[in-house]
C-alpha cells in the first residue's frame, strides 16, 4: 500500500471541467451528457479523494449553489432538509434542532467548523463512508431520499440507501433532491454519541438512540450505528428484543443483543475487537442518556 | 481549460483566471500571491489555510476555485489589520501564542471569525477552534491569548470587516 506521503495534497492532479448549473434541471442534464462528470456540493471528501486519486473525475458539476437543494422546511408531519443544506445550516436550524434534535446533536460533532461551514447532508451521505456521522440519526428517524434524474424522481428509504462501504443504490446520472424525516406524534427521549480519538476524528463507533417509555416499560426503541458494519446499520434485533421490557432490562438486552446486529472489522482507527465492546457500552449509555432526556421532556415531538 | 472568476478578496472586487481543477489555496497563492494563507496538510485537516468565505471559516484546501466566483473571501493578511485582528494579534504577542508561527494565520481568521459571531466563552472558543492544528505550543499559550482578547474587547462587538457577498 503507498504511504499517504506519495501524494502530493496541494493540487488536485487531474483535469477537470467545471459547470455551475444554475438549476436543478441543468444539472441533471450535465450530469447526463457530459461523460466522467461527478456531482460536488461541499466537496471536503470529493476533493480529498480527488487529490489522493482514489476517484477519478473528467468534470464537476457544482450544486452547492442551488437555492432549490438549500432548504429546510417543516411540512405536516414532516420535516425535508435539502442536499445542500450544509451540516452548520442543520446543526444552527432552529426547526431541526426542535424536531430532529438527534440530528442535529450528530451534525453539530460532525468534523471540524471549517468543515461543517461546508459539508452538506446530501454528500454525507452519498459518500457513504461507514462513519457518516449524519446517517445513524436519520435511519433511527426512518428517513426517506428523494433522487432525481431526467427520467423522474424516486423514493428510496435510507435503510436501502447504503448498499456497502461508499456504495449506494444512486446511479450516475441521478442527483440527491433532499431528505425526508417523518415526524411522529409522541416525544422521544435521544442521544447521539461518538467515539473517537481526537475531537474532530472520524468515528470509530458510533451509536444513535431514540426511545420512548411508557410506565417503566420501553415503548419504541430505535438504534442505529456507524463504524461497526460495511454500511451505517440499524440494530434491529437489538430494538426488537428490548421493545415491550422494563427500561433497565431493555438496556441489558439490547446492549447483549447489538453484537448479533453489527460486523466490525479492523482497520487504521481501531479493531473489531475493540469495536464490538464499546459497541455494548455506548449502546447502554447512550439508552440511559435518552431516557435521562425522555423524562426532562425537553423532547423531540 | 481556463475560466474567469471573480469575487470579493478582502474587500476589493478580483478577476483571476483559473484552471477547473484548482482549489481556493492554489489559486491565493499562486496566482494572487497572498502568502499569508498557508499550505499545511492539504485534505482539511490543519486548519492551516483557513480563510473567511462569505463570513464563515471554511478550508481553503478543499474549496474549488470556481465555487467562489461571486463570494466574498478575506484572507489572514487582510484581517490582521482589522481593529479585532489587531486585538488578537497584539494578544497573540503578548502571551506568545507563537513559535514556529505557521499555524497562526489559521488560527486568526478562527478566532476572529467566532469573535465576530459574538462567542465570549472560553469553552465555546475552544470548540470552535477544534480544526486548527498547533504543533508547537500544545495550545495553552493560543488560550492564554483568547482570553487576553476577550478581556481586550470586553462585551462589545467590533464591527466585522468582512461583509456578507456581494453577489
Amino acid at each position: 500500500m503507498l504511504s499517504i506521503n506519495a501524494f502530493n495534497t496541494y493540487r488536485i492532479p487531474q483535469q477537470l471541467k467545471y459547470f455551475k448549473p444554475g438549476n436543478l434541471q441543468e444539472a441533471l442534464e450535465i450530469l447526463e451528457s457530459v461523460e466522467g462528470a461527478k456531482v460536488i456540493a461541499g466537496g471536503t471528501d470529493l476533493v480529498v479523494d480527488l487529490k489522493y486519486r482514489r476517484v477519478e473525475a473528467r468534470a464537476l458539476v457544482d450544486i452547492s449553489r442551488l437555492s432549490e437543494l438549500r432548504f429546510i422546511k417543516l411540512g405536516d408531519g414532516y420535516v425535508e432538509i435539502g442536499s445542500a443544506a450544509t451540516i452548520r445550516e442543520i446543526a444552527e436550524s432552529g426547526v431541526v434542532k426542535e424536531k430532529l434534535p438527534l440530528l442535529a446533536e450528530a451534525a453539530e460533532s460532525l468534523g471540524s467548523w471549517q468543515i461543517r461551514n461546508l459539508a452538506t447532508v446530501g454528500g454525507n451521505l452519498c459518500t457513504a463512508s461507514p462513519a457518516a456521522d449524519t446517517a445513524p440519526p436519520l435511519l433511527a428517524y426512518d428517513a426517506e431520499l428523494e433522487l432525481v434524474s431526467s427520467r423522474g424522481v424516486r423514493i428510496v428509504p435510507l435503510g436501502k440507501f447504503f448498499t456497502g462501504p461508499k456504495k449506494t443504490v444512486i446511479e450516475r446520472a441521478e442527483i440527491l433532491r433532499s431528505v425526508r424525516v417523518p415526524l411522529t406524534p409522541r416525544t422521544y427521549g435521544w442521544c447521539f454519541i461518538k467515539l473517537r480519538r481526537t475531537s474532530f476524528d472520524i468515528a470509530k463507533v458510533s451509536v444513535a438512540v431514540l426511545l420512548r417509555v411508557e410506565g417503566g416499560f420501553v415503548a419504541d426503541v430505535r438504534i442505529a450505528l456507524g463504524s461497526v458494519a460495511p454500511t451505517p446499520v440499524r440494530a434491529r434485533s437489538a430494538e426488537k428484543l428490548a421493545i415491550g421490557l422494563k427500561f433497565e432490562d431493555a438496556v441489558r438486552v439490547a446492549s447483549e443483543r447489538v453484537a448479533g446486529d453489527i460486523s466490525p472489522i479492523d482497520d487504521a482507527r481501531s479493531t473489531a475487537w475493540y469495536r464490538l465492546q464499546t459497541s455494548k457500552v455506548l449502546v447502554k449509555d447512550a439508552m440511559w442518556r435518552a431516557y435521562e432526556r425522555f423524562l426532562g421532556a425537553g423532547a423531540w415531538r | 481549460m481556463e475560466m474567469r472568476i471573480r469575487f470579493r478578496l478582502n474587500g476589493v472586487v478580483t478577476e483571476v483566471d483559473i484552471e477547473p481543477h484548482e482549489t481556493l489555496l492554489n489559486v491565493l497563492r499562486d496566482k494572487l500571491k497572498v502568502k499569508s494563507v498557508k499550505y499545511g496538510c492539504g485534505i482539511g485537516e490543519c486548519g492551516s489555510c483557513t480563510v473567511l468565505l462569505d463570513g464563515d471559516p471554511v478550508v481553503s484546501c478543499l474549496v474549488m476555485a470556481a465555487k467562489v466566483d461571486g463570494s466574498e473571501v478575506a484572507t489572514p493578511d487582510y484581517i490582521a489589520q482589522t481593529e479585532l485582528g489587531k486585538a488578537i494579534v497584539d494578544s497573540m504577542l503578548e502571551e506568545g501564542a507563537v513559535q514556529c508561527g505557521y499555524c497562526i494565520p489559521g488560527f486568526l481568521v478562527t478566532i476572529y471569525a467566532a469573535l465576530a459571531r459574538g462567542i465570549r466563552d472560553v469553552d465555546e472558543m475552544r470548540k470552535a477552534m477544534v480544526g486548527n492544528i498547533c504543533r508547537c505550543t500544545g495550545y495553552v499559550n493560543i488560550v492564554r491569548a483568547v482570553k487576553k482578547t476577550l478581556k481586550r474587547i470586553g462585551s462589545q462587538t467590533p464591527r466585522n470587516a468582512v461583509e456578507r457577498p456581494f453577489r
